[in-house]
């Protein structure tokens, strides 16, 4: 697997299993203003994933379209991080790995508008204006549910805390990472952390959330090594009219 | 149509004489086409048979959410899981419109919900009905959205101002709504012979049910006259039925499916097809409570408006505090 290819299906991987963690929401939102938002919200980065796998496959020079990759690679094939697949959990919840992952999602997307690779600007261009507005979002409802009652401050907490052992791999540095640095495709995720700590400890100074302690990482889901048993569940959904009608053209 | 069986005075049309000079007054506005705003006169009859309506109508924008969430997390390509995630939104949006319109007329949405859950108030039949396989989301789009556009054009030109200008809006996405489903229709048509089954039971499933959506037939429809008097529908339930049913079967046949119903066929003299009217004991029971998913889909919205309130607690608090903080800033 060529570092290119790898880096795409990472990116195209993420908006692609957020994208699905976040639809499952439709229909159920605590208001209706929500569930628009939510839909949006998976509209947008499922259409991120079309771009990431279209450019994917293309690379790769198999043949294998955008969708060959999302509804026919088993989970050792997948590339996202470890906190995109967690369960969506209550809102507050979702929200908050919304927002941990829009804040890495906007400045790596920043910087990736100024990569060598044109085709690769050219969709951090139009992701980003998407990202901006998701973190907008995400950030507010994060800020409001943690200054909001008690309760909704303690479930922001508990979701923070849970979540927080996902944020390490994210910044973590490897061999396709390096790779890509070097010829300026893509930057390297360690150097993204301080930008986005600055957005994040910003947000949970105003939610009125206590910054996690410790910096303990599960790590597997971007090298693909170990996935979360959650994976496989949400691939069984989402595969299963492409698996079990194999050559149908929907 | 997305609102059926809506009550209305249930004492039939007042005639001109038994009118007080009011009410004549009103009937000649509604009668010269004029559209009734908010802050206007109008009859409380008026006023409480729009609430419902109107307030039915977005139920079922938001009731329907459901039955089409439940294929998004298996939508068989990202292009479909797109197109549907963007019509599932554009649904959501409908139910706030029509909330807004209904709020015009002095109740709250939240007051509306109230109702909703506690089973006082209705939503289309159609969404009892369950989704079981890929072609359903296509069926869905074509009859369902066929027959609600079919009435909501009609609608238009209803007599009460917010809600005529709500219509139009949504008019407009609703026809983007039923060529995607007809879209996925003609693929499961014209693919292989799975694909084609699910296309022939999807269209069996929804057929009489979509016929359900236009309200009972005219002969026993009690309040529709009044509505009609008021302007408020602008077209029987009897006649979107037979136009719906008109517009459908050529569509049918191009895609080589079969329509279940053994009777229909054209009449060169009426000039329209004759078909078998739905059962009309399964609608009242649908109507009820009694369809196949009337349980299933109120306890959904349910569930998801009291695991919410938390978080509408927390939002409406942490705006009172920033509120505070800003007044204490001054």
């Amino acid at each position: 697997m060529s570092a290119l290819f790898e880096f795409l299906l990472r990116q195209g991987d993420n908006a692609l299993v957020l994208g699905h963690r976040v639809s499952e929401w439709c229909g159920h939102a605590p208001v209706l203003e929500e569930d628009i938002a939510l839909a949006n919200t998976a509209l947008d980065l499922i259409g991120q994933t079309q771009m990431w796998l279209g450019l994917a496959g293309e690379v790769e020079g198999k043949g294998r379209s955008a969708d060959d990759l999302a509804f026919l690679r088993d989970v050792w094939d997948f590339r996202n991080l470890l906190l995109v697949e967690r369960p969506n959990g209550d809102f507050g919840h979702t929200m908050m790995r919304q927002f941990l992952f829009d804040a890495f999602n906007l400045v790596h997307l920043t910087e990736l508008a100024n990569s060598t690779d044109d085709r690769i600007a050219a969709i951090a261009e139009k992701a980003g204006k998407e990202a901006a507005y998701h973190l907008e979002r995400s950030r507010n409802t994060v800020v409001a549910l943690g200054d909001g009652t008690e309760e909704s401050h303690a479930r922001m907490q508990a979701a923070l805390d849970a979540l927080w052992p996902y944020v390490g791999e994210i910044f973590e540095n490897d061999s396709v990472s390096d790779e890509l640095a070097a010829d300026g495709i893509a930057p390297e995720p360690a150097s993204l952390r301080a930008a986005w700590d600055a957005r994040v400890q910003e947000a949970l100074a105003e939610a009125t959330l206590r910054h996690p302690e410790g910096d303990f990482a599960h790590r597997g889901g971007k090298t693909g090594v170990m996935h979360t048993e959650h994976l496989g569940h949400l691939l069984t959904q989402m595969q299963w009219l492409q698996r079990a009608y194999p050559g149908a053209t929907w | 149509m997305y609102a059926q069986m809506v009550k209305s005075t249930g004492k039939g049309v007042k005639t001109p004489e038994e009118m007080t000079p009011e009410e004549r007054a009103f009937q000649a506005r509604i009668d010269a086409g004029e559209k009734i705003e908010p802050k206007d006169w109008m009859p409380e009859g008026y006023r409480q048979t729009l609430i419902r309506q109107i307030g039915q109508h977005a139920h079922s924008e938001v009731v329907g959410q459901l039955p089409e969430g439940n294929w998004i997390t298996r939508a068989p390509t990202l292009e479909r899981k797109a197109i549907l995630l963007a019509k599932v939104q554009d649904e959501a949006g409908h139910g706030l419109y029509l909330y807004c319109a209904a709020e015009t007329l002095g109740v709250s949405r939240d007051e509306l919900i109230d109702l909703l859950h506690e089973g006082r108030m209705k939503y289309s039949s159609i969404f009892n009905y369950p989704t079981l396989n890929w072609a359903d989301i296509g069926a869905i789009g074509w009859l369902v959205d066929g027959a609600a556009i079919m009435n909501q054009v009609a609608l238009q030109r209803t007599s009460y101002g917010p809600y005529a200008r709500a219509m139009i809006r949504i008019c407009k996405e609703e026809s983007f709504h039923q060529r995607q489903g007809y879209d996925i229709m003609m693929k499961m048509a014209f693919g292989t012979p799975e694909q084609k089954e699910m296309a022939q039971d999807a269209l069996n499933r929804f057929w009489y049910p979509a016929l359900m959506m236009f309200g009972p037939s005219d002969r026993d429809s009690v309040h529709s006259a009044q509505s009609m008097a008021w302007g408020i529908k602008t077209m029987t339930n009897d006649e979107g039925r037979q136009r719906f049913v008109d517009q459908t079967v050529p569509q049918a046949e191009y895609l080589g499916l079969t329509i279940p119903d053994p009777d229909l066929k054209w009449n060169e003299e009426r000039g329209h097809y004759d078909f078998t009217d739905p059962d009309w004991s399964e609608f009242f029971a649908v109507i009820n409570g009694n369809g196949p998913c009337n349980a299933d889909r109120m306890a959904a919205r349910r569930k998801a408006w009291q695991d919410g309130a938390w978080v509408r607690e927390g939002l409406l608090e942490h705006a009172r505090k920033k509120a505070a903080r800003r007044q204490a800033a001054e």
